[in-house]
């Protein structure tokens, strides 16, 4: 049975429907460094505490190091932690993400998708949080403001349940700046779904702790005389905890469906991939431009379907397998690249593929970096040359092609 | 997740050329929201990507579909184009990508004809400069035009009427400036001249 909801949309960026799921996830400490590589999304969230709207600590530091060890210290007594940066920002953050996912502790971070430098660069790819890949964190990617409004939301539901660090990753400029429709949810429907966090361990004075200290290889007995683990069968865990996320990660999708009406029981989207011949993989906004694309194809007869990646981490290899099993071409583009490899999603898609029955050729082609426009046409045109390439070879190239104009 | 499109609802796509300071973006979101208030499900406003300034030209983009948009990557082929600042019509780009049925709506004392632009598009003129200084709609020394030349995008191309747009602006502004912003954006209406 539908259930009759009240709509109140929106027309806004993606970094106002950021703030706004913060503060209706009811975040505790908001911690960030204001200046660039930041962007308004934190001005946004200042502004709520500054007018009442969020009763939350807004700590503004001044590093983005400092930002993740205020939220990893929060978070750690007990508070619902959220900080965001991009670029550079994130690269400065890096060691204490590890630190943040080795403690296991459910801080939000929103990635606004830019490129590093050198040379200086602000506008968007996806090469500062793939950089981030091995933090430990998960990382789940928006296509567009409704689902980066939507997803922060369910990202505490999933941290706080796997007691995993998640990363909501959303396209600067292309979604950050642009304005568009996005439903908002009402703040009891909200509360319905996300409960307040209960940390599985806080420091507290009244109940002194040990947490984190110094860990040998080897499990040991600790002060109360029980074995403890060493920090390899930690760091176990937080593979085991990543490794076993994706039925949270389905479940919270699955709940927010039944409360919001929007549909996120999915590791990834996929369009028209039933009959496809030919897959074409993104992840971000481009998922949405290859759907424009796929239109363009199947206009001139070619069966083209989309998987546009969402959970990059953990990486859904066995559904991943199952949605491109019929595919004979996988045209896999990528807003980052592994100097020296190829861009990062193809290496995944190549991995998830090994070892099954699926031969499919992969063809992958890198766009979109330090904000080069790319456009569904070209698109069409790369998996048209892709389609070619393969009357002279069905083997896998060892490097990706770019579109640039080298 | 069933999410369709096809090309017969390609976005309408209107491009928007001014200079830092005169709002050429936010009158790209006001067209978008008064446009989703007419009922399209698709709309999207996003300013030139980077850094702006005061006085260099920048440009904005609004996209209007019956279906969400996808389309996510630059304006290529605007159906409108509209120039805040005639100055800026030196510069080819303002132009590019503005096809034969398309419309050029520009802040200017001439005439579409006495523009003199190569072009097989329509175009629709209007002082929006001298009917915001008649107005005193001037914020900080700066004229603003940017309310005011929607009145000429409505009256030359009717992508959305006039009570619509009132709504938007008597939601956005302040109660102490919605009337100015009416009264420019009715009296531009009044005064466009189309043509070729």
């Amino acid at each position: 049975m539908a259930i009759q909801r009240k709509s109140n949309m929106l027309i806004i960026d993606g970094n106002q429907a950021a703030a706004i799921a913060a503060k209706m996830s009811r975040v505790q400490v908001v911690a960030a460094y204001p200046i660039t590589p930041q962007t308004p999304l934190t001005e946004q969230l200042s502004l709520f505490v500054e007018q009442g709207e969020l009763k939350a600590e807004y700590v503004a530091v001044e590093s983005e190091h400092s930002a993740m060890a205020v939220c990893t210290s929060a978070s750690i007594v007990g508070a619902r932690a959220f900080t965001a940066t991009s670029s550079h920002g994130l690269a400065y953050m890096h060691e204490m993400l590890h630190w943040a996912a080795g403690a296991r502790l459910p801080i939000v971070l929103a990635c606004v998708n830019r490129a590093i430098g050198a040379p200086w660069n602000v506008l968007n790819d996806q090469q500062d949080s793939i950089s981030q890949r091995d933090t430990g964190w998960i990382q789940i990617y928006c296509r567009n403001n409704q689902e980066i409004m939507d997803t922060i939301i369910q990202a505490y539901r999933i941290a706080e349940q796997v007691h995993v660090p998640v990363m909501v990753c959303y396209d600067g400029y292309i979604l950050s700046h642009t304005e568009m429709p996005v439903d908002v949810p009402e703040q009891a429907d909200v509360d319905r779904y996300l409960p307040p966090y209960k940390p599985h361990t806080s420091l507290d004075p009244a109940d002194p702790k040990n947490y984190n200290l110094v860990t040998l290889a080897n499990p040991r007995i600790g002060v109360d005389g029980k074995l403890c683990h060493g920090y390899m069968e930690l760091r176990y865990l937080l593979q085991e905890a990543l490794q076993n996320s994706r039925e949270t990660i389905l479940q919270a999708g699955r709940e927010f469906n039944d409360i919001f009406g929007r549909d996120y029981e999915h590791m990834f989207w996929e369009d028209r991939n039933d009959d496809a011949e030919i897959t074409i993989v993104a992840m971000g906004s481009l998922a949405m431009e290859a759907i424009v694309a796929a239109d363009m194809l199947r206009e001139e007869g070619i069966k083209v379907g989309v998987l546009g990646l969402r959970v990059f981490r953990p990486f859904p290899k066995s559904d991943v397998v199952q949605a491109l099993r019929k595919s004979k071409l996988i045209v896999v583009f990528d807003k980052n690249i592994s100097y020296g490899s190829e861009g990062a999603t193809c290496s995944e898609i190549k991995s998830a593929l090994y070892g099954t029955y699926i031969n499919a050729s992969v063809r992958n082609f890198i766009v979109g970096l330090g904000g080069r426009d790319i456009k569904a046409r070209e698109l069409v045109e790369a998996t048209k040359k892709a389609i070619a390439s393969l009357k002279e070879t069905v083997i896998n190239p060892d490097y990706p092609e770019w579109i640039c104009q080298i | 997740m069933a999410q369709k499109s096809s090309l017969s609802n390609r976005p309408l796509e209107i491009r928007w050329h001014g200079r830092g300071g005169q709002g050429a973006i936010t009158a790209a979101k006001i067209i978008a929201q008064a446009a989703y208030l007419k009922g399209y499900k698709g709309v999207t406003a996003a300013p030139s990507f980077g850094a702006e300034r005061r006085g260099a030209p920048v440009s904005a983009s609004t996209r209007i579909s019956t279906e969400p948009v996808l389309v996510v990557s630059q304006v290529e082929n605007p159906e409108i184009v509209v120039v805040l600042d005639h100055t800026l019509l030196k510069y080819p780009d303002v132009t590019h990508g503005l096809g034969k049925n398309g419309w050029l709506i520009v802040n200017s004392p001439l005439s579409p004809r006495e523009l003199g632009l190569k072009g097989e598009f329509n175009i629709a003129t209007a002082d929006a400069t001298k009917v915001c200084q008649d107005l005193e709609l001037i914020v900080a020394g700066l004229v603003i035009v940017n309310t005011a030349i929607l009145g000429a995008l409505v009256r030359a191309t009717k992508i959305v009427d006039l009570p619509t747009l009132e709504k938007i602006i008597r939601e956005r502004f302040s109660r102490s400036t919605v009337d100015i912003n009416l009264a420019a954006i009715n009296k531009t209406y009044e005064i466009t001249k189309t043509g070729k």
